[in-house]
């Protein structure tokens, strides 16, 4: 201690020295060669607030680094512009249509991979699988989506009411508690089960039991920064509550809204392989992908036929895994923690 | 404690009072073949003195009412189509237990290997790893892509891809269906029963030690000059263990009970497997009893759940308003 206390007072000491020495330029100036007043500069003034900084340029910069992600990204897109695409291509087959040999009159079934110009092969009853593989993800995604949006929207909703209206506070927690209970795969199956099976009923399903988990994060979100000072500012100066909530508060929160929303997709594509398999699907006659995998799955058990499992499988998986990924890519990067 | 016990029990029971009432109103909307076991050949007067008889043409008031009278008497109907005229509750009481000794030796499986796991991938992040960084890099990558794989995947789709390549004869043959005396038997079902859990354990333990790492009082440890591997035992595995504490009564009650998808699939005779084959043959009955079985079930869950974490934790205290979680 004594030491660091002599060693900073002799370098003070020979600065003052240094100083005191050296001449300084100013010397012999009156005082107002000194000091000049600045001309008034509007844009001076409105450079030196400027930053720099866009959130959302600073996203997607992020995002751009994360390689594996935009390669899943730009994959699912054409992917998912291809399952559109598809039936209007030239020569395709209906996907609920039974082809038979013209030579035999006979169903073609079973077909190989590539033959008679079945792309992905026939199944067992002589319907295209190609066809059938983009007809089912055509379905599935639209299922997905569908539950995802509207998780949103509800969970959102209900989020930012429980969050910011503090008289509902308590008695929304009260029914979060007791609704949260209940486990999610019974009210799936329950409800499934009641109503006939049909895409609606299947998205209904889905529905009531998603939204919960979103709701619930978007209000511990709202707690959180209901109160920040700016917030308080705003509402002093008279914003309207709806206008706090859409530019306040909710901006904050876009990329966990995002994440959530891509992990709805794959879970609810998920489900409807679930739902399919316990009997509770969509009807035979509307192919989806767990509808194809089901039926790949009749017939694993035939090494000849395991193409027709295949094929549904692994769509089904590359289309999951790449949500997840890129939904993970997506949250990181919009966390303004990692904009460096 | 006691005061916040007996709230949580408070809201365990009204929830399962709601779901018990949901569940019983939503399926007298059923079509009521579900409750004969030859439909097509009755006329119309049989089906209505047999639906008067069972009760179903009464209010929905009392109909709820008898249900519960009959529930607290440990009555939960007898089953239609499945096995007619056997009570539901023996029907499952012969299933229960071999979902249980399956549901045990997978909950055994999934913390033997998921616990490790997870510490494995903590270490990779912080100084206190082998030394090795390669294994440390290696276990990182690998759990990781499990983690990724087990999450984002569908369970239907990779339990039959297992089922498919573990059958086959020229990998390892194992049997595809399930019977009770052949061991060899047991092993897929166990296996893919504990997988998720392996892939839950694993990600959450991991992220719990990273955070654990990062705190102040491993720097103060390792100062002290404790070694790497007591620190990580004794300090960051024990606090980063108590948030799992919580979940851990919920996926043993689940496995406990039985998977639905994996026992079907492996024909296990199991409660799964029944909930399943109930609901194809459409038996009004055993759907219900089951349904509220497996809500019992998880609420049960997740009071023990929260009531242990509150034992285990004493920072925690329940005394705010607002719930627990």
């Amino acid at each position: 201690m004594a030491y660091r206390h002599h060693k900073s007072a002799k370098l003070e000491e020979s600065l003052n020295q240094a100083q005191k020495a050296a001449p300084s330029p100013y010397e012999g100036l009156t005082e107002e060669e000194l000091f000049t007043p600045a001309e008034y500069d509007q844009a001076a003034g409105e450079r030196v607030a400027y930053s720099g900084y866009s959130y959302w340029r600073s996203t997607f910069r992020v995002f751009l680094k994360n390689k594996v992600a935009l390669c899943l990204l730009i994959l699912i897109a054409i992917l998912l512009a291809f399952t559109f695409i598809q039936p209007l291509l030239p020569g395709q087959r209906s996907p609920i249509e039974v082809f038979n040999d013209p030579a035999t009159g006979m169903p073609y079934r079973n077909l190989k991979p590539g033959q008679e110009g079945f792309l992905f092969g026939s199944n067992s009853i002589g319907q295209d699988l190609w066809s059938r593989v983009w007809s089912g993800t055509r379905t599935s995604l639209l299922i997905g989506f569908a539950v995802a949006l509207v998780e949103a929207v509800v969970g959102v909703l209900v989020g930012v009411l429980w969050g910011y209206v503090r008289r509902l506070d308590r008695l929304f927690t009260e029914i979060y508690n007791v609704l949260d209970n209940i486990p999610q795969t019974i009210v799936l199956i329950l409800i499934a089960y009641i109503l006939r099976p049909s895409i609606q009923t299947l998205i209904l399903s889905m529905c009531l039991t998603g939204w919960l988990g979103m709701s619930r994060f978007i209000r511990n979100q709202i707690v959180i920064i209901r109160d920040r000072d700016y917030n308080l500012a705003s509402r002093c100066l008279g914003t309207p509550t709806f206008r706090i909530i859409f530019r306040n508060l909710l901006p904050y929160l876009v990329s966990v809204i995002t994440l959530r929303m891509a992990l709805a997709i794959p879970s609810a594509i998920g489900n409807e392989v679930f739902l399919t398999y316990i009997g509770l699907g969509l009807p035979v006659d509307t192919p989806s992908l767990g509808n194809l995998i089901n039926e790949g799955r009749m017939i694993m058990t035939i090494p000849d036929l395991q193409y027709q499992l295949f094929f549904p499988a692994i769509v089904l998986s590359f289309i999951t895994i790449s949500f997840y990924i890129i939904g993970n890519a997506f949250a990181d990067a919009a966390d303004p923690k990692n904009h460096r | 404690m006691l005061k916040y016990s007996l709230k949580r029990l408070g809201q365990s029971l009204i929830s399962l009072f709601i779901i018990t009432t949901i569940v019983f109103s939503l399926l007298r909307l059923m079509p009521i073949e579900g409750y004969f076991q030859n439909f097509d050949k009755l006329d119309d007067v049989q089906i209505e003195a047999t639906l008067t008889t069972m009760g179903l043409r009464d209010p929905l008031l009392v109909q709820l009412k008898n249900f519960y009278v009959n529930l607290f008497q440990g009555d939960l109907g007898v089953s239609n189509i499945y096995r007619p005229h056997v009570p539901v509750l023996d029907i499952i009481a012969e299933k229960a237990p071999l979902s249980a000794a399956m549901g045990l030796g997978s909950m055994a499986i999934a913390l033997a290997l998921g616990l490790p796991l997870g510490i494995a991938m903590a270490k990779s992040k912080s100084r206190l790893g082998t030394g090795r960084r390669f294994l440390d890099k290696f276990w990182d990558k690998f759990g990781t892509a499990f983690i990724v794989f087990i999450t984002a995947v569908p369970s239907a789709v990779y339990y039959l891809f297992i089922q498919l390549f573990f059958t086959d004869p020229s990998f390892l043959g194992l049997p595809m269906l399930f019977s009770e005396s052949n061991p060899a038997s047991w092993i897929l079902p166990t296996l893919s029963l504990s997988l998720g859990n392996i892939a839950y354990y694993a990600m959450w333990l991991r992220r719990y030690m990273v955070d654990e790492l990062n705190k102040d009082y491993i720097q103060l440890a390792r100062a002290k000059g404790l070694p790497a591997k007591s620190i990580m035992r004794r300090h960051v595995f024990r606090n980063a263990f108590v948030p799992l504490i919580q979940y851990l009564p919920s996926s043993l009650l689940y496995t406990v009970a039985g998977s639905i998808y994996i026992e079907s699939l492996y024909s296990v005779p199991g409660m799964g497997g029944l909930l399943v084959n109930v609901i194809q043959r459409q038996d009004n009955t055993m759907v219900q009893a089951l349904v509220l079985i497996y809500s019992a079930i998880g609420i049960v869950g997740l009071l023990l759940g929260d009531l242990l974490m509150c034992a285990v934790d004493p920072r925690i205290t329940f005394t705010k308003k607002g719930g627990a979680r």
